[in-house]
């Protein structure tokens, strides 16, 4: 008999006003008896509408009956058939809009909470099991990988298992990508990240850090002295857009991008860690999205006594993850909406110490459905600010593209692919994530990745037929 | 990792030291940078690539002890290894198209300005280098840019030397005297580089210099190196480190790279009370 509980077993969590001086994660996660539980509300439905859900086909109700029986092993089995990254995905997967909305239990009541079960399979099995590390049967072919963020490295896990020879090469000192540099520890332990690299590794992925493809050797050298046959593009979206507004260019004015690597990656909280970062009082953080609200929490985390998102459409139409916006209110984020910044100013020195901002309201809905954002005339007024991260988003990184002959490209800069195969308009060149899309999710990036490992098998084993 | 295979202080200050980069070794040119880590807790700076050799697969550089890493980056030894180098980065300077090019290097500037300097004379462009340094004591790389220039001139600030005077005077005696530079390359400390620009403006010289702002990847993904060019914004570290100087806006460019001052200044403190020691300024 099901659990008939309308709501999820809760997630236990730290304290907002603890976890808002700390770094460590915000969510416990469930202990085995709340996962037994919380397995039981799933109804084991035969057509499985939260399969179709998920961008990378995980076998929910299966994993989940195995939960409900105990046996997290197995569990994790099914969970790994199809997904490389579970500890990630459990954690910073939209599920809302993915898997849950398509639950039958959300019909009356909550959805069963599958990301969090996701994640306590993931955990429990890197806590209670020595990862076995299962090598499949070399195939003798060779594909190289650009970019080890989460399109990247779910192509590799699947290539690898399927036998390839899979480098993957990475521009920073640090595999994993916006994984590491860009999600903070508190939603994503670094740890967790970790780990599932180690894994990949151990099934034979090798990484190659400090190696900026398009610099150092570029894809058609790969492809002509390197030995590879097929290559993945998935370098992502890691050109910061700025407002262009007056006072851009002062002391205190950071992209998402600088504010969350110096952070995430250069631990520059951290004690004994040589980057630095400047001491902050008060923080606007522009833009409504999930980078917004995680360097809204960073800066709280910093120190700073206020910190404000500043966004210029209303709370409806913000694209960050419901469960973000809440935490960060839950935090002390301050909301400032219908605001958009006209202009940043500076002292002598040039350090920020305010941001003139104009009211907006609602108007007729623009190209993207969102009710377009007009401004109040003379509602002009400035918040006391001493630092201002801008978050409205990224475009495609030119490296590849401009290096690399005849790979098409949009307006955007985004790369050009077939969207079933997402071969690029070169032969043998596969692109996905955000590369491709602009700025967009984790697990959409996995899913490209992994429909570009299978196209990339189809590809090598009909050209060797 | 990567292997210190020579290393030779310059002068109390500089030191010169090649690194086992092969790839990088490669593919390098003059103009472009690299960005190293030393060690796992390091910060990451860039440094514009002082000479490389494809055959032996080493890259050189030539740095100043002015920060924590600068310093910590000094005490390693031959044989020692820096967990990471990335390079080559940043878009070569052109240097083709030219037939005679004065190259002014200001202090550790010098250690940049040489490899243009070079790859100039190897072109058979004629190629005059100004050097300038505060004072005879603290001269690096006289002998090498001897060798590829056709005429070397080392200023001193304090005359010490016996050539007393800015690079820039001596830059102005000689396009007053007729020499007709069709281009400047100024690198060194950002008011040395202004003073070069503001005269080549008014002499018509077109003028390059090289950037080296704060910057975390180098790929273009952090905007930290952003400065202000003819009115735009750009980034050095993939529309540079070269840039027109007469578009550049040095007032913005100073207070940027001067960001970090109070941390820097502690952060060299603290190293030096790890170490017990006195820290030579050179």
């Amino acid at each position: 008999m099901a659990n008939m509980s309308l709501k999820k077993v809760p997630m236990p969590e730290q304290e907002p006003n603890v976890r808002n001086h700390n770094f460590e994660e915000v969510a416990g996660g469930y202990t085995e008896e709340m996962a037994i539980e919380e397995a039981g509300r799933c109804l084991n439905c035969k057509h499985k509408p939260c399969v179709s859900g998920c961008p990378v086909n995980v076998r929910i109700p299966e994993f989940i009956q195995k939960v409900s029986e105990g046996d997290f092993a197995a569990a994790y089995e099914i969970i790994t058939s199809t997904n490389s990254l579970p500890a990630v995905c459990g954690r910073v997967c939209p599920q809302e809009t993915q898997c849950e909305s398509k639950c039958v239990r959300g019909i009356k009541g909550e959805p069963v909470a599958i990301g969090r079960l996701e994640r306590f399979v993931a955990d429990w099995y890197a806590k209670n099991r020595e990862v076995k590390a299962q090598k499949a049967e070399p195939n003798g072919h060779k594909v190289a990988v650009v970019g080890s963020g989460p399109a990247g490295l779910t192509c590799a896990g699947d290539l690898v298992r399927m036998g390839y020879d899979v480098t993957v090469f990475e521009a920073f000192h640090t595999a994993g990508g916006v994984l590491m540099y860009g999600i903070p520890e508190f939603r994503l332990p670094k740890a967790v990240v970790q780990k599932e690299i180690d894994q990949l590794r151990k099934m034979g992925v090798k990484i190659e850090t400090n190696m900026v493809i398009g610099k150092v050797l570029s894809i058609d050298e790969l492809m002509e002295d390197g030995g590879f046959e097929a290559v993945f593009v998935g370098s992502g979206a890691g050109l910061p857009n700025f407002m262009n507004i007056e006072g851009e260019e002062l002391l205190g004015v950071y992209s998402a991008n600088e504010f969350l690597t110096r952070i995430n990656l250069m631990k520059a909280y951290k004690e004994g860690y040589d980057t630095p970062i400047l001491n902050v009082r008060s923080v606007a953080v522009v833009g409504g999205g999930n980078v917004a609200m995680d360097a809204a929490r960073c800066a709280k985390r910093l120190g700073a006594e206020k910190v404000t998102i500043v966004y210029r459409r209303s709370e409806k139409e913000m694209p960050a993850r419901l469960e973000e916006i809440h935490h960060a209110k839950e935090e002390g984020i301050e909301f400032r909406l219908l605001t958009n910044p006209v202009k940043i100013l500076g002292d002598e020195k040039g350090f920020v110490t305010g941001m003139e901002c104009v009211e907006m309201e609602l108007g007729e809905p623009d190209a993207s459905g969102r009710r377009r954002p007009v401004e109040k005339k003379g509602s002009n007024f400035v918040l006391d600010v001493d630092c201002a991260v801008i978050a409205i988003g990224n475009s495609p990184n030119p490296l590849i593209r401009t290096t690399t002959k005849g790979l098409e490209a949009n307006r955007k800069g985004c790369l050009v692919v077939d969207e079933d195969s997402l071969q690029t308009s070169r032969e043998g060149i596969y692109a996905g994530g955000d590369t491709v899309t602009g700025a967009a999710t984790v697990i959409l990036a996995m899913g490209a990745g992994k429909q570009a490992a299978k196209s990339i098998d189809a590809y090598i084993q009909g050209k060797n037929q | 990792m990567y292997k210190i295979v020579e290393k030779r202080r310059l002068n109390p200050s500089v030191t010169w030291m090649t690194i086992e980069a092969p790839l990088i070794a490669r593919k390098a040119k003059a103009g472009q940078f690299i960005i190293l880590r030393v060690d796992e807790t390091g910060e990451r700076i860039p440094l514009t690539v002082a000479g490389y050799d494809p055959d032996k697969g080493t890259v050189t550089i030539i740095f100043q002890k002015v920060g924590k890493t600068t310093m910590h980056l000094d005490e390693l030894e031959v044989g020692d290894s820096i967990l990471d180098f990335v390079g080559p980065l940043g878009r070569p300077t052109e240097l083709e198209g030219y037939q005679k090019v004065a190259v002014v290097g200001g202090g550790v500037g010098c250690a940049i300005a040489y490899p243009q300097a070079k790859a100039l004379h190897k072109m058979g462009v004629k190629v005059d280098v100004i050097a300038g340094f505060r004072n005879k004591d603290i001269l690096i790389l006289e002998e090498e840019m001897g060798e590829v220039a056709d005429h070397l001139y080392v200023m001193t600030d304090d005359g010490s030397n016996g050539n007393k005077g800015f690079v820039t005077v001596k830059l102005q005696e000689l396009i007053d005297a007729g020499e007709n530079y069709d281009l400047v390359i100024a690198i060194g400390p950002l008011p040395m580089m202004r003073a070069v620009c503001n005269l080549t403006k008014e002499a018509g010289i077109k003028t390059i210099i090289s950037m080296n702002p704060i910057m975390i990847d180098g790929t273009g993904m952090c905007g930290g190196c952003r400065i202000k060019v003819g009115g735009e914004t750009k980034f050095a570290c993939v529309d540079g480190p070269d840039f027109d100087g007469h578009q550049v806006d040095f007032e913005d460019a100073m207070r940027r790279l001067a960001i970090y001052k109070p941390q820097e200044k502690q952060a060299v403190e603290d190293h030096i009370c790890k170490l017990g020691g006195i820290v030579n300024n050179g």
